[in-house]
C-alpha cells in the first residue's frame, strides 16, 4: 500500500474530496448528500411507535442512505486497519489547553481518558458519549440536517435555512467548548 | 437517437429515483461511495475529537480549510449541474428540494443543540459511524443515544416551535 494513503491528508486534499460527494450522489441517483436522515430512517425501521414523524416508507426514502452509512463504517475500518496507528497532530496550543482540562493521552483519534467502555461509567464519559450522542440525535432531527446536509449540501445550494443551522452549530460548539467541557473535565 | 442507449442501466426502466435506488446495482454504488467517504473522513481527521477541539479553540486553520473547500467544491459542482441541466445516471432531471424556512427556529435551536453534541462527542453523525470502524467502539453507545435523541424529537415534535 502507498504510504500516503494511510497518513493524514492536508486540508486542500481532504476538503475538495469531501465536497465531491455532493455531485457524486446527485449524478448517481439524484440524491442529496446528508447523513443524519439515517437516524430517522433507523427509528422508522425499528421503533416507529405511533409517531407521525416515523410513519413513512423508510426503504423507499432511505435504504440507499443506510447502505451509504454502512459503507462509512467499513471505510473507517479500512482506514484504521490498513495502516500504522496514528496520532492526531494537533497544535501545541491545543495540546496545552486540553492538558489544562486534564487530558494527557494524545494517542489515537479520540482521547482514551474519555472514549473507552471503562470511562463510560464516569461523569465525563457519560456526559460526552451518552448525553453528547443524545444531543447529536435530537439536534440534527430538529434542525433537519447535520454538517453534511446543512454545512455542505445546504450551503453549496445557497439555502438560508442551512446558513442559520450552521450558525447554530457554531454557537452550540462554542458553548460546549468554553462552558461545558471545563466544568465536566475540570476534575479529571 | 435518444431512444436507444448503451447505458449499463438499460432495462431498469424510467422509474423514479426512489425505485431505482433500491436496485442492487445502485445499492452497490452507494456502498462503495460510503466506503470512500468513511475513508476520507478518517484520513482528513475530521472524525477526531482533538481536531474538533482545535477548531473551536481557533488554534488551526485545518478544519475551516476542509469545510470551506468542501463547500466551494460542492457549490461549483451543483452550479455546473444546474447550468448545463446535467441529468442523473437514470436520466432523471437533477433537483435539490429547497428546505422550507418557516420561522427558522428549528434551524437555530436544532443547530445549536447539535453543536453542543458535536463538541461533546467530537463527532457528527457520519464520523460517529466512521469512529466505530476506527476502533472507538464505545461510539456504539453514542449512536444508540443519538437514536434515542432522534426518537425523542419525533415524540416532542408536535409541541416544539418550528
Amino acid at each position: 500500500m502507498q504510504a500516503w494513503l494511510f497518513r493524514e491528508w492536508p486540508w486542500y486534499v481532504a476538503g475538495p474530496l469531501i465536497g465531491l460527494f455532493v455531485p457524486a450522489l446527485l449524478l448517481v441517483g439524484n440524491k442529496v448528500f446528508g447523513i443524519s436522515g439515517n437516524l430517522s430512517h433507523l427509528c422508522a425501521a425499528f421503533a416507529p411507535g405511533k409517531l407521525e414523524f416515523f410513519r413513512y416508507d423508510w426503504r423507499k426514502a432511505g435504504l440507499w442512505n443506510l447502505v451509504f452509512l454502512a459503507g462509512v463504517l467499513i471505510g473507517g475500518f479500512l482506514a484504521f486497519h490498513g495502516g500504522p496507528p496514528q496520532t492526531v497532530a494537533i497544535s501545541t496550543e491545543s495540546r496545552a489547553a486540553l492538558a489544562r482540562l486534564g487530558i494527557h493521552d494524545f494517542s489515537g483519534v479520540a482521547p482514551h481518558e474519555i472514549f473507552t467502555w471503562h470511562a463510560l461509567l464516569t461523569l465525563r464519559g457519560f456526559v460526552l458519549v451518552v448525553v453528547g450522542g443524545f444531543l447529536v440525535g435530537f439536534g440534527t432531527a430538529y434542525a433537519a440536517g447535520c454538517t453534511s446536509g446543512h454545512a455542505i449540501s445546504g450551503l453549496a445550494n445557497f439555502e438560508l435555512p442551512s446558513l442559520i443551522a450552521v450558525f447554530g452549530f457554531f454557537a452550540g460548539g462554542l458553548i460546549a467548548t468554553y462552558l461545558i467541557l471545563p466544568f465536566v473535565l475540570g476534575g479529571l | 437517437m435518444t431512444t436507444t442507449s448503451t447505458s449499463a442501466f438499460d432495462g431498469c426502466g424510467a422509474g423514479s429515483s426512489e425505485q431505482q435506488a433500491t436496485r442492487p446495482a445502485f445499492l452497490a454504488v452507494y456502498l462503495l461511495l460510503g466506503i470512500a467517504f468513511g475513508f476520507v473522513l478518517s484520513r482528513s481527521e475530521v472524525i477526531s475529537w482533538f481536531r474538533i477541539q482545535e477548531m473551536f479553540r481557533f488554534q488551526s486553520f485545518r478544519m475551516y480549510g476542509i469545510i470551506g473547500s468542501a463547500v466551494v467544491n460542492a457549490a461549483v459542482s451543483v452550479a455546473l449541474i444546474k447550468r448545463f441541466g446535467i441529468k442523473s445516471v437514470a436520466r432523471e432531471r437533477i433537483s435539490i428540494p429547497a428546505k422550507p424556512l418557516g420561522s427558522g427556529i428549528r434551524y437555530a435551536a436544532g443547530g445549536t443543540i447539535f453543536g453542543l453534541g458535536w463538541v461533546l462527542t467530537g463527532a457528527c453523525p457520519g464520523p460517529l459511524f466512521a469512529l466505530i470502524g476506527n476502533g472507538v467502539t464505545v461510539m456504539i453507545v453514542a449512536v444508540v443515544s443519538a437514536l434515542v435523541g432522534t426518537w425523542t424529537y419525533g415524540w416532542l415534535r408536535p409541541r416544539l416551535p418550528h
